[in-house]
């Protein structure tokens, strides 16, 4: 990270994301607590958490860098590199791959062009991960397209609701 | 026995310990080992090493020593089978990983892994068919060099740096069996107490750059000493190979600096090691220094002595021991007009999270040592007044030019000089002499606590100490009183330490307190 | 009622009996359905009384351990003066588990109630509800009945006019299994890594922000607006098997079933009715080869087993195994089980938090070893070595995270031998759906 880059960073909290982040303070007896909360307003307002914004972050907490990174790189649902626009999990825990998850999963690798698990579209579409169990599991197959869950994926039901995300 | 006392058995040595008493402490005054990695006294335990589960009896499960608080009437067993069983099991975990590269590490020979594998490990890996995982060497900090695959996550780098030194500068990245302890990128573990986490590393994961590859744990020579960098007194190890310092650690002391010490003074033993000393006494021989052998050169000094009725004034360096600063000081007797140490100042640098523990701005080790035994002077005021002084005493000080300059105004001086210092041209006498790793003796920190440091390497050529050139000159004006021919003897000479020997300071030192109660 | 199917006659609906009524989830719609009658009659209790109806209610812990609510709400100390809190797990992450997804999908306003109720049993303001940061729908739909019930009133400073303050705030997970282990919900809470922490000192003593704190399952507290309201005795004798084991529990039967889906059953209900019966049984031409009755982390159940199981906590008990949380996984014939171990044990590889050295790395290793037994290179020895390792997992650790992968792994081991072996060419190769 050269210091011109570092330069060019502009901070996720102003604005309308730091009023969001000002109106959770109550919420909690302390800062520190805000962890999540505030890693989940970068997320999105830039889609994945860059270095930069975990400095940002433990700056307004009073934490330091490497603090909010180890708690970053523990919850994986915050992405430390950037994804497609749509980000697509899969769920292939035991319950769901025993009732056919994995066709699921390789049926969203093929229509999305991914090429493969983790990786994103070249037109910077999709991202489609494995993930252990999204918690549906009577509802095989649950997938998690950014903040919509839905149940019940086939593969012949893929394109339909891939189409639904430009 | 009170009520706030309670008796375990451990190992079939039955103990009394306080209530709250956890049973790793209470094991050790059963004089029982429980093997540990995440434990350390400075340190809370977060109980993740697993390594120090023990059988308590009545338990349904193993107990992990650490966190496991004593009750009343309970037996624990360390080494019955269950616990070396679930010992075995532990080191055989960490070590799928472990690249087992101890030839090449630093910590072997003084690993707690090697150690305990050694002890109670598999002798072979059931593991072999999978690759270990592996991960680039990584620079921490300026003397800090982390090795992950060594790395067997103890966390006590990161309870350091965020309990003890309060910067928590280092964390835990990642989960499940790719976690590793990380760093921002934009940010060095260069706390000024840093280098503590390399002591506090059980295996070679976090190196000291400094100490890489210089020596084998077995050839050191450990020697219990007192960092001569500040008034704190901060209590170390010198580790020597074949007589030469390679390191200095921490050596605990609860009331002085507990488990640790700075990095400047960790830093600082390049010194101890320097080759151009003066190796035999020199006599000024009209422009020039000739060398003599040690009776040409105490008769000369006792002479001067004898000489100066205008006054002596004597000059001391902050490493100067008390045995030296009192001879010399007696040496002078009656005519003494003026003693002073030169204090180099600093900026203090407190480790963080303990009271009464820093790198103080006074960067002379005996300035109290100093003051007990008299020595009172202000350094500026003493060296404005050294025109015309009949006779100098220079001991074991780095002078400025300013001091050089004021030195020429004395008619005499005696140089006592580890190191010549060539700027000195009106020197009648160059006494050579041992530093404070070459020498026993006591230094008393800032707060009046008198400690021991014992000689880690050899003396070179004629170097002695300076209370024995000192008190061997007073003997020659002493009209038959004999001169101490040991430190102790010297030490015990001193009337500022009347009644405390040595053998009373051991090595954890006396306070002014306690030294007064043991002379009572 | 067996959602998504229509109710099921030998069902006992008590917590889904609105399940899939879009109406239930908004404030009036549940007060249509005799919503926060319970709160305001629990408004005028003493905490002790609360307390002592759940307590003679006998409900358990429907998060997995099965602990006595009544007694573990006991444990908060009174008149303290300090601050206390009240944490609701709705983490739910357990593979097979999906009922606390139900609950807060359609009778969010029934979680909010038991959660206000709890919350005067243990004079604590405030309640964390953690909730699953996948579960991004129950997330709306609790938010938005939070904001209802703020709006309306019930929760605030001054609870349904009673002077009192109850405040609710969810707090979203972000992907970690562990997090639903209750002191790593709580670190998690604090903005920390969700790692579990040792006990004692316990939550109730020092819990939450270092306060006393009690931490309850979604479905434990869901079930006490209908205890307030129709009294423990009722409750108590909604019982089929052990007295040990009353009221209601959500099964959510998953796998291999004609209908899989959340039912309620009395607790003894038997277990082979509700696979046969409530769920429809097998697909069509398969036979039941295991179950894992209460989510992925409890053992192995085989078919023999499953035939006269009492569906409680007593009864799995006695068949080797756990009710758990009611995550119920059905296999048939077509299973490669070891497959499926393998799947779990990479599960709880991938979630162990990195602390406890013996899961950390024994997690990891039970994982490549099992994949290489199904790769058909492993030892007729790794089989013992398995068992060596999953041994060193129980009861070695903080938490009970290493537990769970071991205990799939030896009971399959134990009771399906056939199929390890069939891997290790010491008798024909079984079917291997799903791989």
């Amino acid at each position: 990270m050269t210091a011109s880059h570092a330069a060019a960073y502009e901070p996720v909290f102003t604005g309308s994301v730091l009023a969001k982040l000002e109106a959770l303070y109550p919420r909690y007896p302390d800062k520190r607590s805000l962890l999540l909360p505030t890693l989940w307003l970068v997320q999105e307002a830039r889609g994945w958490i860059p270095e930069d914004a975990v400095r940002e972050v433990a700056e307004k907490l009073d934490l330091t860098a490497a603090y909010v990174r180890g708690v970053v790189t523990f919850y994986t649902m915050y992405h430390t590199h950037p994804v497609g626009r749509h980000f697509i999990q899969v769920c292939t825990t035991s319950p769901c791959g025993m009732c056919g998850s994995e066709e699921v999963a390789r049926a969203l690798v093929e229509h999305t062009g991914c090429g493969d698990l983790g990786a994103t579209s070249p037109d910077g579409r999709f991202t489609v991960i494995e993930v252990e169990c999204l918690g549906a599991c009577g509802f095989v197959t649950p997938i998690l397209i950014d903040e919509d869950f839905i149940e019940s994926v086939t593969p012949e039901t893929v394109p339909a609701i891939l189409a639904r995300y430009s | 026995m009170t009520d706030a006392m309670v008796s375990v058995t451990i190992d079939g040595v039955p103990v009394q310990v306080p209530k709250g008493t956890m049973i790793i402490d209470a094991a050790k005054q059963a004089g029982v080992l429980v093997p540990h990695y995440c434990y350390h006294p400075a340190l809370p335990s977060p109980a993740v090493c697993r390594m120090c589960l023990v059988e308590v009896e009545k338990a349904p499960k193993l107990m992990p020593a650490c966190v496991t608080a004593v009750a009343d009437g309970q037996v624990v067993h360390v080494g019955s089978q269950l616990a070396r069983d679930a010992r075995k099991a532990v080191l055989e975990f960490l070590l799928i990983n472990h690249p087992l590269d101890c030839p090449i590490c630093d910590q072997a020979g003084e690993c707690e892994l090697q150690d305990f594998v050694y002890q109670e490990g598999r002798s072979g890996t059931r593991y072999s068919d999978y690759a270990k995982r592996y991960a680039p060497v990584e620079d921490f900090g300026p003397d800090v060099l982390y090795v992950p695959n060594r790395c067997i996550l103890c966390t006590r780098c990161v309870r350091f740096m965020d309990s003890v030194a309060g910067d928590a500068v280092l964390e835990v990245y990642d989960r499940g069996d790719r976690a590793y302890i990380g760093i921002d990128a934009e940010q060095r573990l260069d706390h000024p107490w840093a280098g503590n986490v390399v002591d506090l590393c059980p295996v070679g994961s976090l190196i000291s750059k400094d100490f890489l590859h210089k020596a084998r744990a077995w050839d050191l020579d450990k020697t219990p000493s007192i960092c001569p960098g500040c008034t704190q007194g901060c209590n170390i190890t010198v580790d020597t190979r074949d007589s030469a310092v390679v390191r200095l650690r921490p050596r605990p002391n609860l009331d002085v600096n507990r488990h640790f010490i700075c990095d400047t003074g960790r830093a600082d033993y390049r010194w101890m090691n320097r080759g151009d000393r003066v190796e035999a006494p020199l006599i000024r021989d009209g422009d020039r220094f000739q060398a003599c052998d040690w009776n040409v050169a105490l008769d000369r000094i006792a002479a001067l002595v004898l000489q100066a009725e205008g006054g002596i004034v004597v000059l001391a360096g902050g490493r100067a021991s008390c045995e030296s600063i009192g001879w010399l000081l007696r040496v002078a007797g009656e005519r003494n007009r003026g003693a002073a140490m030169k204090v180099p100042l600093g900026e203090e640098a407190p480790i963080g999270s303990i009271p009464n523990l820093a790198l103080r701005r006074e960067r002379a080790a005996n300035l109290e040592g100093g003051r007990v035994l008299g020595m009172r002077s202000e350094w500026r005021d003493t060296m404005s007044q050294l025109q015309g002084a009949a006779l100098v005493l220079v001991a074991d000080v780095e002078l400025d030019d300013g001091d050089i300059a004021a030195l020429a105004g004395a008619r005499r001086v005696i140089h006592f000089a580890s190191v010549p210092d060539p700027r000195i041209t009106t020197a009648d006498v160059v006494v050579p002499i041992t530093t404070m790793v070459e020498e026993q003796g006591v230094y008393v920190n800032r707060d009046g606590r008198a400690q021991r440091f014992l000689p880690a390497r050899s003396a070179p050529g004629m170097a002695r100490p300076i209370w024995w050139a000192a008190a061997q000159a007073w003997q020659r004006g002493s009209g038959g009183r004999r001169a101490p021919s040991t430190a102790a003897e010297a030490f015990g000479a001193l009337d500022a330490f009347a009644g405390v020997s040595y053998r009373d300071l051991g090595f954890g030192g006396m306070t002014v307190a306690q030294r007064e109660s043991a002379t009572t | 009622m067996g959602y998504p199917h229509p109710i099921h006659p030998r069902e006992t609906p008590v917590l889904s009996t609105h399940f899939g009524e879009t109406a239930a989830r908004t404030y009036a719609g549940w007060v249509e359905r005799g919503g926060y009658i319970a709160l305001r009659r629990a408004l005028t209790m003493l905490p002790d009384d609360i307390v002592n109806e759940v307590k003679a209610s006998g409900l358990r812990g429907r998060g997995g351990a099965g602990f006595a609510t009544g007694m573990k709400w006991s444990f908060m100390p009174k008149d303290d003066g300090k601050p206390h809190y009240l944490c609701c797990n709705a983490d739910e992450s357990e593979p097979g588990t999906f009922k606390d997804r139900e609950i807060m999908r359609w009778t969010p306003h029934a979680l909010i109630e038991g959660c206000a109720i709890a919350q005067l049993a243990m004079r604590a303001e405030t309640c964390y509800i953690y909730i699953r940061g996948e579960f991004t729908e129950p997330y709306r739909i609790m938010e938005m009945a939070v904001a209802e019930a703020y709006a309306a009133g019930v929760l605030g400073p001054n609870a349904m006019g009673s002077g009192k303050r109850i405040d609710v705030v969810l707090h979203r997970g972000a992907g970690a299994y562990i997090c639903g282990e209750e002191t790593a919900l709580m670190n998690s809470i604090e903005g920390r890594r969700g790692n579990p922490r040792i006990k004692p000192p316990f939550p109730a003593v020092a819990g939450l922000f270092g306060k006393p704190t009690t931490i309850n399952n979604v479905e434990t507290l869901a079930a006490v607006p209908a205890i307030i309201n129709r009294g423990a005795e009722w409750y108590s004798t909604l019982c089929l098997g052990n007295p040990k084991s009353t009221g209601t529990k959500l099964i959510s039967v998953c796998g291999h079933v004609q209908r899989p889906g959340v039912y309620e059953i009395t607790l003894g209900f038997p277990m082979k009715d509700l696979i046969y019966d409530l769920c429809g049984g097998m697909r069509p031409g398969r036979t039941l080869k295991a179950v894992i009755p209460g989510g992925s982390s409890v053992p192995i159940m085989t078919p023999e087993e499953v035939e006269d199981c009492v569906t409680d906590y007593e009864g799995i008990v006695a068949k080797g195994s756990m009710l758990g949380s009611g995550g119920m996984i059905v296999m048939d014939d077509s299973t490669d089980l070891v497959y499926q171990i393998m799947r779990l044990a990479r599960f709880y590889a991938h979630e162990s938090c990195a602390q406890c050295t013996n899961c950390r790395e024994g997690t990891a290793w039970t994982t490549r070893i099992l994949e290489r037994i199904l790769a058909r290179e492993a030892k007729p020895s790794d089989l013992d070595l398995l068992l060596e390792l999953s041994d060193q997992m129980t009861g070695r650790t903080i938490c009970v995270l290493s537990d769970s992968c071991a205990a799939p792994v030896v009971s399959g081991i134990k009771k399906f031998r056939a199929d390890f072996d069939a891997y290790l060419g010491a008798a024909p190769a079984v079917a291997m759906a799903g791989v």
